[in-house]
């Protein structure tokens, strides 16, 4: 689970040019981390190539937080 | 070379104008996925001709309205150049009827290849153009989408819609460095056009200012240039090549 959330929270700071400290579990990428419809698309995409996983249209449309995110990982893993 | 380097997809390639925008982009310095429908004799063709210029090429086929073979077309390409940097919707078939008397498979089969093909397409390589952070989209439609013309409302429902599309395409991924244009062509000589009834072609003739129909050379000049670094700033539109038929 750590290490899931260590991950995930690289690649939102990254990506979206936030502080680590702003990268709650329930932080929203587009109401709390700035993120547009696009930024979180990209996301996803980082996501699917970091754990090596594909995540389908539907899925995707489901998270919305960094939490979702994580769960939605450990869920498959 | 301004296209040295590049890799690009060419839809409907083993024919006529995509033929000639594949040709073009090897002669510029691209590599080139070939795709063809049925003719795999014609694309192995254009194939030829491109390594002849030096380039690495390949021939690929794909039905465009079907998202499972459009998906393996893409991956297949990628994983070939390790790259995609430009994609030419091209794909496009004809079933001209009037109105009164089209049939909903008519319909049907144009819409699916002419204008689902270009977005399953499109859907396919913006994964990796994102990625890239660059990428050139151009998307083939044609100057009856934007005039209308009787015979053809399967075909310049989808050609206007590949305009739209264009546009909605252009805003979505502008701000990744991807432009995306679509390049309307009047009457050229290929094989779609040649199928016209002469009396049909002496009456277009009429309705072209320049007084000639056009070459696929025309259209693929322009089509290289929208994927070279130069048209870095042109997003979104649409460039009549047509004589000067629709002002």
């Amino acid at each position: 689970m750590a290490e899931v959330l260590e991950r995930v929270t690289k690649i939102i700071v990254d990506r979206l040019g936030v502080d680590e400290s702003q990268v709650k579990l329930e932080a929203s990428f587009k109401d709390d981390l700035g993120a547009d419809s696009l930024d979180v698309v990209e996301l996803v995409m980082e996501l699917e190539d970091e754990f090596d996983m594909e995540i389908s249209d539907e899925d995707a449309e489901t998270i919305a937080t960094v939490g979702d995110a994580v769960n939605y990982i450990n869920s498959k893993k | 070379m301004s296209l040295e380097g590049k890799t690009a997809l060419v839809t409907g390639a083993s024919r006529g104008i995509g033929r000639e925008i594949a040709i073009e982009l090897a002669r510029q310095g691209a590599n080139v996925a070939v795709n063809f429908a049925g003719s795999e004799a014609k694309a192995n063709e254009v194939v030829d001709e491109i390594k002849a210029l030096g380039r690495d090429a390949f021939a690929i086929q794909c039905n465009v309205s079907d998202s499972g073979e459009v998906t393996e077309m893409v991956k297949a390409t990628i994983d070939h150049f390790g790259s995609l940097d430009v994609l030419i919707n091209n794909a496009g078939i004809t079933k001209d009827n009037l109105l009164m008397r089209m049939k909903e498979d008519e319909w049907d089969d144009v819409i699916n290849i002419n204008l689902k093909g270009v977005f399953l397409v499109t859907k396919a390589v913006t994964r990796q153009m994102m990625k890239q952070r660059k990428g050139r989209i151009i998307n083939i439609a044609s100057i009856v989408g934007v005039s209308g013309n009787p015979g053809q409302a399967n075909y310049v429902a989808a050609k206007a819609g590949v305009i739209g599309l264009t546009k909605t395409t252009a805003k979505e991924l502008a701000s990744r460095n991807i432009t995306v244009n679509a390049i309307a062509p009047g009457f050229i000589t290929t094989d779609m056009t040649d199928k016209l009834p002469e009396d049909v072609r002496a009456e277009m003739l009429k309705q072209i200012p320049l007084a000639r129909l056009g070459e696929p050379k025309d259209i693929a000049k322009a089509a290289a240039f929208l994927a070279t670094d130069d048209a870095a700033y042109i997003t979104g539109q649409t460039i009549h090549i047509d004589g000067g038929m629709v002002m």
